[in-house]
């Protein structure tokens, strides 16, 4: 029962290293990687906290294997902001409107949040509930989540005016 | 949660896929989505010395038209059973069902082969496909072989699937055009299984139910084809005392366990309850 090789391109980077088989993906990323943004928090698939980007679709990386995933393009909450550390209208406007309290869920949330409007720029609020459905928040009650998502859809979509 | 060790292989093709489950027997799982295995092996309630992953064969995935029935590849995702314009169009039940099904991330994941492979009885598929009289296609050591929905479970995660069989896809009659169809699911929360669900397929002629077809999740150690049920409704007009009939019988077939969703009074009464919503919103979508 060796180790197996594991390679992904995650938040752009190709990464490559050995795995048991047994390693699930949000250990990888966390312990191999480095990368402890993606949150384990039920560890059981309820609560969305290890929510990454997997070739375009939102999984929880607690209920996956890496070797599973190896091949795949991932985006954690670290390949969400710009190269040079500028916010992503999701995380500004989850800044502006409180939209996080300790912050635990905060990195799926936004993950999450981020692959929804690529699926769909213009949600309505039942769509925004329903689709961060499979992410839970016990602190903020989701209205500021919602009303964050809301205005980053809104920025997101609105053409760019040309600077002054 | 970490679960035990085991070795991993990934097949490409089907025949590859019964070769290692033949030559690892018992000690051998197929992994999809894993949305049930994983979990269990956590809990080291499963421990395979050796996971077959099907991902990469092609033969499993998508829907397609085959003789005018919906076949259905076991690798499709809850997500992309949603999103098909064909199951949509011909068999709306599934998409209905589907979106009632976990969240938004474990969609992406989970199969349907998966879903009715198991024989958990929490699965919300099995009863659909028994209302739908859907076939399922098996590949093993001696070849392919079909068994149909409503004679494949036996117990709680124990179905006709024998040792070094793969499910590879469903196959559904479309249900006629016109035909009304629901699924009604009672649950605690997002994620939550059902406390008591039903699925209901019929169709009317000229305000006579011209044939009905009626299943139940979560009330029994497998999914519930409602024979009895269904015929209760077959020649009314759905009026009150048809549904109250079937409604009847439903719950007497039911046998739920009592568990934090419930004593076993209150779910056979939920199971009523979707019952009866499932055929009334059937009837209000049939249109003949």
């Amino acid at each position: 029962m060796g180790k197996t090789h594991v390679k992904l391109t995650v938040n752009g980077r190709e990464v490559e290293g050995l795995a048991e088989p047994r390693t699930l993906l949000i250990h990888f990323l966390r312990d191999e990687l480095e990368l402890t943004g993606p949150h384990i928090g039920c560890d059981t698939s309820h609560c969305g906290a290890c929510t990454v980007d997997l070739n375009g679709k939102s999984i929880k990386s607690c209920t996956i294997f890496a070797v599973q995933a190896s091949g795949a393009e991932i985006t954690t909450i670290e390949g969400i902001s710009g190269a040079d550390g500028t916010l992503h209208a999701l995380q500004d406007a989850f800044k502006e409107h409180h939209g996080l309290q300790c912050g635990f869920c905060t990195p799926g949330m936004i993950t999450r949040a981020y692959r929804l409007l690529q699926d769909n720029p213009n949600p309505s609020e039942e769509e925004i509930r329903f689709g961060i459905s499979g992410n839970l928040c016990r602190c903020t009650g989701y209205q500021n989540i919602v009303k964050a998502i809301q205005t980053a859809a809104r920025e997101l979509s609105a053409p760019k005016e040309a600077a002054e | 949660m970490i679960p035990g060790q085991f070795d991993y292989h990934r097949p490409a093709s089907v025949s590859q896929a019964i070769g290692l489950l033949a030559e690892f027997g018992e000690n051998a799982r197929i992994v999809a989505g894993g949305h049930s295995l994983i979990p269990m092996m956590k809990l080291r309630m499963a421990t395979p010395d050796h996971l077959v992953d099907i991902q990469d064969i092609p033969e499993l995935k998508g829907v397609r038209e085959d003789a005018g029935a919906l076949v259905i590849g076991a690798l499709v995702t809850q997500t992309e059973l949603i999103a098909s314009e064909l199951l949509a169009e011909k068999c709306p039940i599934l998409r209905e069902t589907a979106l009632q099904i976990a969240d938004p991330q474990v969609r992406n994941a989970g199969t349907i082969g998966g879903n009715v492979a198991n024989g958990d009885p929490g699965n919300d598929m099995p009863a659909v496909m028994q209302a739908l009289a859907a076939t399922y296609d098996i590949a093993g050591p001696n070849g392919a072989r079909q068994v149909a929905a409503r004679d494949f479970y036996e117990a709680a995660f124990l179905t006709a699937l024998k040792d070094g069989e793969i499910l590879t896809s469903i196959r559904i009659a479309a249900p006629a055009a016109g035909h009304g169809y629901a699924y009604q699911k009672q649950k605690r929360k997002i994620g939550d299984y059902a406390t008591a669900a039903a699925a209901v397929i019929l169709e009317m002629s000229v305000g006579t139910c011209s044939s009905a077809s009626l299943a139940l999740t979560n009330v029994g150690d497998t999914p519930l084809y409602a024979a009895a049920a269904s015929q209760a409704l077959v020649g009314t007009a759905l009026d009150e005392t048809a549904i109250g009939n079937a409604v009847a019988a439903a719950k007497d077939i039911t046998d739920p366990a009592a568990d934090s969703r419930g004593p076993k009074d209150f779910r056979t009464y939920v199971a009523g309850v979707m019952v009866k919503r499932a055929i009334e919103t059937a009837r209000s979508r049939a249109t003949a």
